[in-house]
């Protein structure tokens, strides 16, 4: 089933010139192998095309469970000429957990807790739009 | 063994001075270190200067100041800080106003000058500095005649210098956010250049602390909801060994929340490769750092390790890159977002009527795209309201000034419902960065640290 990553890492991003760089936290190994696995610095150059002009560096973290991705050409020119409301890339992160990943499998992941409880929509114990049975 | 503790006061220029008291008065420190410049200060303060030539510093250094100094001499913590921004000399004058409006005579300012290049340009590249754009190749003369300012980040060793010297008190221009904390570690423990790992747990230390609340809590991804009292959130103050390594905590009473997950978060923020951290005083490698929680808020930190510091500084300059104009509209329910798109339309249209040429125009509509842009779903059709904004690129002041202006007349001439236009914001100046490695050997010689006792500096 597609699992948007929001339920898989949390995320925090920054910038650094006209590069975003963004954090990406599972929340224990099994979960960041799963993650290191499906979220390739080309998925994540796929999913910021709308946002993002330039090329992606991934850069994994094994002993914080963590993966790095810095995205290049992503603040319009960079905080202090961009026209964007987000020029320091403060909310870009959080853009990248609308990623959606395939898992075969429930076990292969823990989830992240979310503020009501919510889980992925079509989750063993959700219903279909995600709230817990 | 000797251990030190070290809290942070600022993580930017405009951060709350509230939980800087907290570390003042309840955090039994010996330092308390101020990060205030990103890379977009610079510019801000840039244009504090250009309006006044004795601007140009984090101007909120001087509140700061004043409520931290007297407790500074009741406690006996020192205060280091790069507020000084593009006009160091001009924040010590300001903090020595302060100083003596308390009546604290005698306390000593160590002022750090040396990283302020843009007047010695010419004489860098006669010897050999290669000033193009280190991401981009491009030749400096291609903006040369538009530099506002150009600054090389200093690292931590003449904030040491000054502290070795009996400064109470540490005023740079651009020294490193986390030169601010290293500084007084490598003074407080001897350490040199060639101790790697001891420099590398400084330059951790000083990340992780240097964003003030990121570390303690704040902006925090996981269960935010459950971290207790931000209003009060208690800024990071680090117990740190003579081998460099620390436990990040915050004072006794302080809300927020010092875990390896709160940590964590920071530790890998805005660093590009962890494995390589590149910083004036150590090239540092935070990929095999450990985390332990260790009791409550009380995280310990280690396994930081350096290598040798590069033969050249970062330079980072700034030019004007034209001008941005913007304006806001909200509309409400029924079919709001269609009627803010109509508006859109009308200012594009409008701005082409004043021959304004832009060279980008960007519409964001707040409540359904602002942050996220192409990658937010498509708007709810019941929206119950939305504001528009448009931010328009443009080469001149005056045609960037036009934006706003068509905004009001929406209310009366578009379409319905428009309302909340909230004034005509200033067209602001947009600047573009350049960056550099310059040789130390060209920098360093020039790099002076005066320490003064308050009487001595001219009123």
């Amino acid at each position: 089933m597609k699992v948007q990553l929001r339920y898989l890492a949390l995320a925090r991003s920054g910038d650094k010139a006209d590069a975003a760089d963004i954090s990406l936290f599972a929340p224990d190994q099994k979960t960041y192998e799963f993650l290191a696995q499906a979220v390739t610095a080309e998925r994540v150059a796929e999913h910021f095309r709308p946002l993002a002009s330039g090329p992606v560096e991934r850069y994994l973290v094994p002993d914080l469970q963590a993966l790095k991705f810095v995205v290049h050409g992503a603040l319009n020119g960079g905080a202090s000429r961009s026209l964007r409301s987000d020029n320091l890339g403060k909310a870009v992160g959080s853009a990248l957990l609308r990623l959606e990943v395939e898992v075969d499998n429930p076990g292969q992941v823990t989830l992240v807790p979310t503020l009501d409880g919510h889980l992925p929509p079509g989750w063993p114990g959700a219903t279909a739009g995600g709230a817990r049975l | 063994m000797k251990t030190i503790r070290i809290g942070a006061g600022q993580g930017f220029y405009g951060d709350s001075l509230l939980p800087a008291l907290d570390v003042a008065r309840y955090g039994q420190v010996q330092y308390i270190s101020f990060d205030t410049l990103a890379e977009l200060t610079l510019a801000i303060l840039q244009k504090g200067r250009a309006k006044d030539p004795n601007a140009g510093y984090a101007k909120d250094v001087v509140p700061a100041m004043k409520a931290l100094l007297p407790l500074a001499r009741e406690k006996g913590f020192r205060l280091v800080t790069n507020a000084g921004g593009i006009n160091p000399s001009g924040a010590t004058r300001a903090v020595a106003r302060v100083a003596q409006e308390l009546g604290l005579s005698g306390l000593r300012i160590a002022t750090v000058t040396g990283d302020d290049i843009l007047s010695r340009l010419d004489e860098l590249t006669a010897a050999g500095a290669d000033l193009h754009d280190k991401d981009t190749g491009a030749s400096l003369s291609t903006v040369r005649d538009r530099l506002l300012f150009a600054n090389v980040y200093l690292g931590a060793e003449p904030i040491a210098r000054g502290l070795a010297q009996g400064a109470d008190v540490v005023i740079t221009g651009r020294t490193t956010d986390t030169g601010q904390f290293l500084g007084p570690l490598q003074y407080e423990f001897g350490w040199g250049p060639d101790d790697h790992d001891q420099m590398a747990a400084g330059i951790l230390l000083g990340h992780l602390m240097e964003c003030s609340g990121q570390v303690s809590g704040g902006n925090f991804s996981g269960d935010w909801w459950n971290v207790p009292d931000l209003e009060r959130i208690g800024f990071p103050i680090a117990e740190v060994s003579e081998d460099g390594t620390f436990i990040l905590t915050k004072a006794e009473g302080t809300g927020g929340r010092v875990s390896v997950e709160t940590v964590k978060q920071q530790l890998l923020y805005e660093i590009h490769d962890p494995g390589t951290y590149i910083t004036p005083d150590v090239i540092a490698d935070f990929s095999r750092v450990r985390l332990e929680q260790v009791g409550p808020d009380r995280v310990r930190v280690s396994g930081a390790r350096g290598r040798q510091a590069p033969p050249t500084l970062k330079a980072l300059m700034g030019y004007s890159d034209g001008w941005m104009g913007e304006g806001y509209v909200s509309f409400c329910w029924p079919d709001a977002y269609a009627k803010a798109q109509r508006a859109e339309a009308i200012i594009r249209r409008r701005l082409e009527m004043w021959g304004v040429r832009p060279q980008e125009v960007l519409a964001e509509y707040i409540g359904v795209n602002q942050l996220h842009g192409g990658l937010s779903p498509a708007a709810d059709p019941e929206l119950s309201e939305v504001r528009l904004r448009v931010a328009v690129r443009t080469g001149t002041r005056d045609e960037a000034e036009k934006v706003a202006r068509e905004f009001p007349p929406l209310l009366l001439s578009g379409p319905p419902t428009a309302s909340a236009i909230g004034g005509t914001p200033a067209p602001r100046e947009l600047l573009g960065l350049w960056s550099c490695l310059i040789p130390r050997e060209l920098v360093e010689p020039g790099v002076k640290v005066v320490v003064e006792a308050v009487e001595e500096v001219a009123r």
